[in-house]
């Protein structure tokens, strides 16, 4: 209670020494940030004035209802999108003044995805799936690396295996090895369990946070599952792209 | 670079097959070029080694009269060797069969110094001079019936054929279908009597030239010294660039046809493209989300584009190698002499580069999407990109592909007109053919179906269903229609109007050479066969002295500004008359039927396009030179004549009077009924009057028929390449939407459907789209023809429906037949797959 009560004076009193403490070294620093959408029937506006600031090594969960506006603000928050108004900074970069270009650099050099429905290219094997942020760097040599990773999920003899053959929570387990293959300062993850069965959802989620905490990586999670979103130290609640509530768990 | 490369590779992984089948729409187009202009390159060597052959002389003289014994002495000692020969026109009678227009052919000396002579049996020119023998052209021969050993009466003389021949400098294969080449020994030639009766003769004299004689300059300096005495020079060089110049003109026409090919399959790449793209949206955004830039995601489908043009492109090259050989064959009647094959890296380098150039060019409009793929795909899949407006540089891609078009057509033609015009018919025919497709879908949707069986329903719904390839058939197939029945109907409407010319009470037997103490005798013989002559003109062969008070040499000398030299120098072939013909019309000043006796300048009528070339109007004077006497004269009237009749036309009609002393020939013209006619008529003058030639439409009109026949399939052959084209390109549209086939087939079938009723629906939907397709193209090849019929060949269009309906029965025939074939197994997928996810 105590932290969502300093939560809450952070978010309204953004020159606090505590806030200015934080943001020192946030990683993640949204201000007044707005969506909104043309639609036939007018403007729908669904992020409304969010702020708030992301240390460099927490954790975090965005919770709230279907509709709520967490995909997009997790698009907007990884450069995914441009937002109406409002700031974002990046891993230390403006990215709302950076052309599509410029954020497809800032994406590659410092975050990392976990998506719901996985997205791995499907003509590549789970090894080359997980270099490709890398070859898009232009560095090439680093499979050790790529089967290091795919070692440490559980996958070092599916190398290669297509997607195809691989089952939704081995799939996962290869998003996750990409998403950590460039070394990101913060990873994004968007239900990162909604497609997997119980047991899998569970392994999956340790393995999130095991990799996270070795590697000392900022994790921002959007999920409406309350219970993964109890194991971050962070909640924030969004309810019609407003944020009702920014609490610390005792996780 | 290096990962785009890899990329590109990777990601075709699991569709290399489909993609292979994409690239094929552009390996037939890519043939053609590289097939025709391999055989140009070939033919344009083969001049080049064998320019000297072309003519069989390094500089030939020729005149219409005999040579001088003046003007042969100062010719003989010019050259180490030298030979001197005759050509006439003349009537031949085979055997006691047919009888037709020849050219009687005879050379003293060792002519030809280059080049070979080929005979059947081989080696009977040595043989000519043992009596009167003679060889004659391999096809006339053959139409002949005569066999070796047979009699061929010219003139006075009664000849035995020892041979064919079957080869021979100089000759060409389309003019000696008209007159083929009799060769005869000089001595037996002028036993015929035909030389002093004043026949069309053409005297040479042929020249080998010492090595290192510049026989340009030589030409040049004979042309100055012999000038008044009517002789003409061509040296080797010279025929070498005319037969050139008209090869590489047929040649590039024919690439075009060719070159539509390509685009048409290049308009199937792109489409197949647009598709394969469609289903790499996803990847694309997760490369976008992991960083990469709109440029690198754009490359790497550029890679896989280009790609595609490299392996279509590479396999048109080896293609078009094999069809080279195929080409000589269709070809070989415009074709002065058989061919090596050599492998011309030209034509290689020329294929590959349209090829992969078109063809990236248009892969370019669906890969410009691909920078527009927004990462956030990635969160939500069917998030709907709002284009902001148009894209500027789809319309850059658009003018390219225009410019692209302009520019070959430009190159191959060398005129850049022929570019705007190719260019300019493409554009229009792919927007009627893509305006007709926008129709149809629009009228698909509107038109009420509820009357009709399910099947039929659902087939006209897949007309104008999302994903529909409505448009890409309609372009190919009709495309290919267009061309393939413009070709057609171009060659009925010709033929229509060639044996129009003979119908009614028009003339159908020409006689020339008549002379003048012959024509109350060729009249009484014509009453006498029941063939009264309808007509006769006197025939007198003038030349032009002046224009407008400048010589007709003066003029030549500079020919960039002024009328041709062929205008200046030709023989004209004039007339007299007091009456117009019905066939003319005077279109500026007016017709003059008399003149007054020691008028200073007789008005004459000029005809309208000469008129054009001399650049001569109404009230202009000039000279003519008669046989040697000057006579002067003005333009009274230009008149427009129909060239097309059968009857003999004039480029200048005196009025009665100043011509009357000239001396002249005569042409009369008469009308049989039925070839019994025409064939007693004709023997009747061969024995009285054997100088007397004829000319007998039936015969030309099979003569022509055969020839537009030849041309017409070697057309007819490339243009094909488009309809197969547009095969290639309904395959690869058929299979690349059997995907979303099958899951449809596969609900059907869970929802109860019988493989028969799947069956109709597809039958249903590619007879409604190869109907419109072929109907559309079809249409437009009426359109085609009708404006060619018009503007360019000046007939009138025939009623193409028979013609019209077949090809449209048989393109639809095609098309459904494709599409079932293409689609064969789609119904067979058990409906348990639909449980399936496809992935």
């Amino acid at each position: 209670m105590f932290f969502a009560v300093q939560a809450k004076m952070i978010l309204s009193h953004g020159d606090s020494f505590f806030n200015y403490a934080m943001t020192a070294e946030a990683i993640l620093k949204v201000e007044h940030l707005t969506k909104t959408y043309a639609t036939a029937a007018g403007p729908l506006t669904v992020l409304h004035e969010v702020s708030f600031a992301i240390a460099a090594g927490a954790t975090c969960a965005v919770v709230g209802p279907s509709g709520s506006g967490k995909t997009t603000l997790l698009g907007l928050c990884a450069g995914l999108d441009r937002p109406s108004g409002g700031r974002v900074q990046l891993a230390g970069r403006e990215i709302g003044g950076l052309d599509e270009d410029g954020r497809a650099r800032v994406r590659n050099e410092s975050v990392g995805f976990v998506f719901q429905n996985f997205q791995l290219v499907p003509t590549l094997t789970a090894l080359e799936n997980v270099l490709v942020p890398l070859e898009l760097r232009g560095e090439s040599g680093k499979g050790s690396e790529a089967t290091a990773l795919l070692e440490r999920v559980g996958l070092g003899a599916r190398l290669d295996h297509y997607p195809v053959k691989l089952s939704g929570g081995e799939q996962q387990r290869v998003a996750l090895a990409r998403a950590f293959i460039n070394r990101p300062r913060i990873l994004f993850c968007d239900e990162p369990t909604g497609n997997l069965d119980g047991d899998t959802a569970q392994a999956m989620t340790d393995l999130i946070f095991g990799l996270n905490r070795e590697r000392g990586t900022t994790f921002v999670l959007v999920t409406h599952d309350l219970d993964l979103a109890r194991r971050t130290q962070r909640i924030i609640r969004l309810r019609s792209g407003a944020v009702i509530s920014d609490e610390r768990t005792t996780a | 670079m290096a990962f785009i490369l890899k990329m590109a590779w990777r990601d075709t992984r699991a569709s290399r097959r489909r993609l292979l089948l994409y690239s094929l729409s552009i390996v037939l187009g890519v043939a053609a070029l590289v097939g025709i202009s391999s055989l140009g390159h070939n033919l344009r060597q083969a001049f080049d080694i064998q320019a000297r052959g072309l003519l069989g002389a390094d500089l030939a003289v020729t005149a219409r009269q005999t040579f001088s014994e003046q003007a042969l002495a100062k010719l003989r000692p010019l050259g180490v060797a030298f030979a001197q020969g005759v050509t006439i026109s003349t009537m031949a009678s085979f055997g006691e069969g047919s009888r037709r227009l020849v050219q009687l052919n005879a050379v003293e000396g060792s002519f030809p110094f280059y080049g070979e002579v080929e005979t059947a049996p081989a080696g009977m020119l040595a043989r000519l001079a043992d009596g009167n023998n003679a060889l004659i052209e391999e096809t006339a021969l053959t139409q002949s019936g005569l066999a070796v050993g047979g009699k061929i009466k010219l003139g006075a003389t009664t000849f035995t054929v020892i041979g064919a021949l079957k080869k021979y400098p100089g000759q060409s294969p389309m003019a000696s279908m008209f007159s083929p080449r009799v060769q005869v020994a000089m001595a037996a030639l002028k036993t015929t009597g035909l030389l002093q009766k004043g026949a069309l003769a053409q005297h040479s004299v042929y020249l080998k030239l010492a090595d290192g004689t510049d026989a340009k300059a030589l030409e040049t300096r004979l042309r100055a010294e012999r000038r008044g005495e009517r002789m003409n020079f061509t040296t080797a060089e010279e025929r070498k660039e005319q037969l050139g110049d008209a090869l590489k003109n047929i040649f590039s026409f024919i690439s075009l046809v060719g070159f539509l090919a390509l685009f048409l399959g290049a308009v199937g790449v792109a489409s197949a493209m647009h598709v394969f793209i469609r289903q790499r949206i996803a990847t694309v955004a997760v490369l976008r989300c992991l960083g990469a830039s709109a440029r690198t995601s754009f490359s790497i489908y550029l890679v896989q584009g280009f790609g595609l043009g490299v392996v279509g492109s590479g396999l048109g090259v080896l293609l078009g190698l094999g069809l080279q050989f195929l080409l000589p064959i269709l070809l070989q009647d415009f074709v002065p002499y058989r061919l090596e094959f050599t492998v011309s890296w030209p034509a290689i380098a020329k294929g590959l580069g349209a090829g992969v150039g078109v063809s990236t060019l248009f892969t370019l409009l669906p890969l410009l999407e691909v920078r527009r793929v927004s990462p956030l795909l990635v969160l939500r899949s069917g998030f709907d990109e709002t284009a902001d407006g148009l894209d500027p540089w789809r319309w850059a891609v658009y003018a390219a592909i225009g410019g692209a078009m302009f520019g070959f057509a430009t190159l191959q033609t060398g005129y850049w007109q022929a570019g705007l015009a190719f260019s300019g018919a493409m554009i229009v025919s792919f927007g009627v053919l893509g305006g007709a497709a926008k129709g149809i879908i629009w009228l698909a949707r509107r038109t009420r179906t509820g009357w009709m069986a399910y099947p039929w329903r659902q087939g006209v719904a897949n007309v104008h269903r999302p994903n529909n390839r409505t448009l890409l058939l309609m372009m190919s197939l009709g495309l290919g229609t267009f061309l393939l029945l413009t070709l057609g109907l171009t060659r009925a409407s010709l033929l229509a109007r060639i044996s129009g010319m003979g119908a009614g009470e028009r003339p159908n037997l020409i006689f020339f050479d008549v002379q003048a103490d012959q024509v109350d005798q060729l009249a009484a013989i014509a009453r006498r066969a029941g063939v009264p002559l309808l007509k006769t003109s006197p025939i007198i062969t003038m030349r032009l002295n002046s224009l407008k008070g400048r010589t007709a040499e003066e003029l030549s000398v500079d020919p960039k500004n002024g009328p041709p030299s062929w205008a200046l120098r030709r023989e004209y072939r004039s007339t007299y008359r007091a009456a117009m013909d019905d066939a003319e019309k005077v279109t500026e000043g007016k017709w003059v039927s008399t003149v007054p006796i020691g008028a200073a300048r007789v008005p004459v009528s000029i005809e309208a396009s000469l008129a054009k070339d001399l650049q001569l109007k109404v009230g202009d004077e000039l000279e003519f030179n008669v046989q040697g006497v000057p006579v002067k004269a003005v333009i009274g009237s230009i008149r427009q004549v129909d060239w097309q009749r059968m009857q003999t036309n004039f480029f200048f009609v005196f009025p009665p009077g100043p011509l009357d002393g000239a001396p002249a020939t005569f042409a009369a013209a008469a009308r049989a009924r039925g070839p019994e006619e025409t064939a007693r008529l004709q023997r009747a003058v061969a024995k009285e009057l054997p100088n007397v030639s004829a000319i007998d439409l039936g015969f030309v009109l099979r003569l022509l028929d055969g020839i537009f026949t030849k041309i017409a399939w070697a057309i007819s052959f490339l243009a094909s390449f488009t309809v197969i084209t547009g095969v290639v390109v309904l395959v690869s549209a058929v299979l690349m939407g059997r995907h979303q086939r099958v899951r449809e087939a596969v609900l059907l079938r869970t929802l109860g459907a019988q493989r028969g009723q799947l069956r109709q629906i597809m039958l249903a939907e590619y007879t409604v789209l190869g109907l419109l397709a072929a109907a559309t193209g079809g249409g437009l090849a009426v359109i085609a023809n009708s404006l060619l019929a018009k503007f360019l060949f000046k007939v009138s269009a025939i009623p193409p429906w028979p013609l019209l309906a077949a090809t449209v029965a048989a393109v639809t025939l095609l098309t459904i037949i494709t599409g079932l074939l293409a689609n064969r197994g789609v119904s067979g997928y058990p409906p348990l797959e639909v449980l399936r996810q496809e992935t």
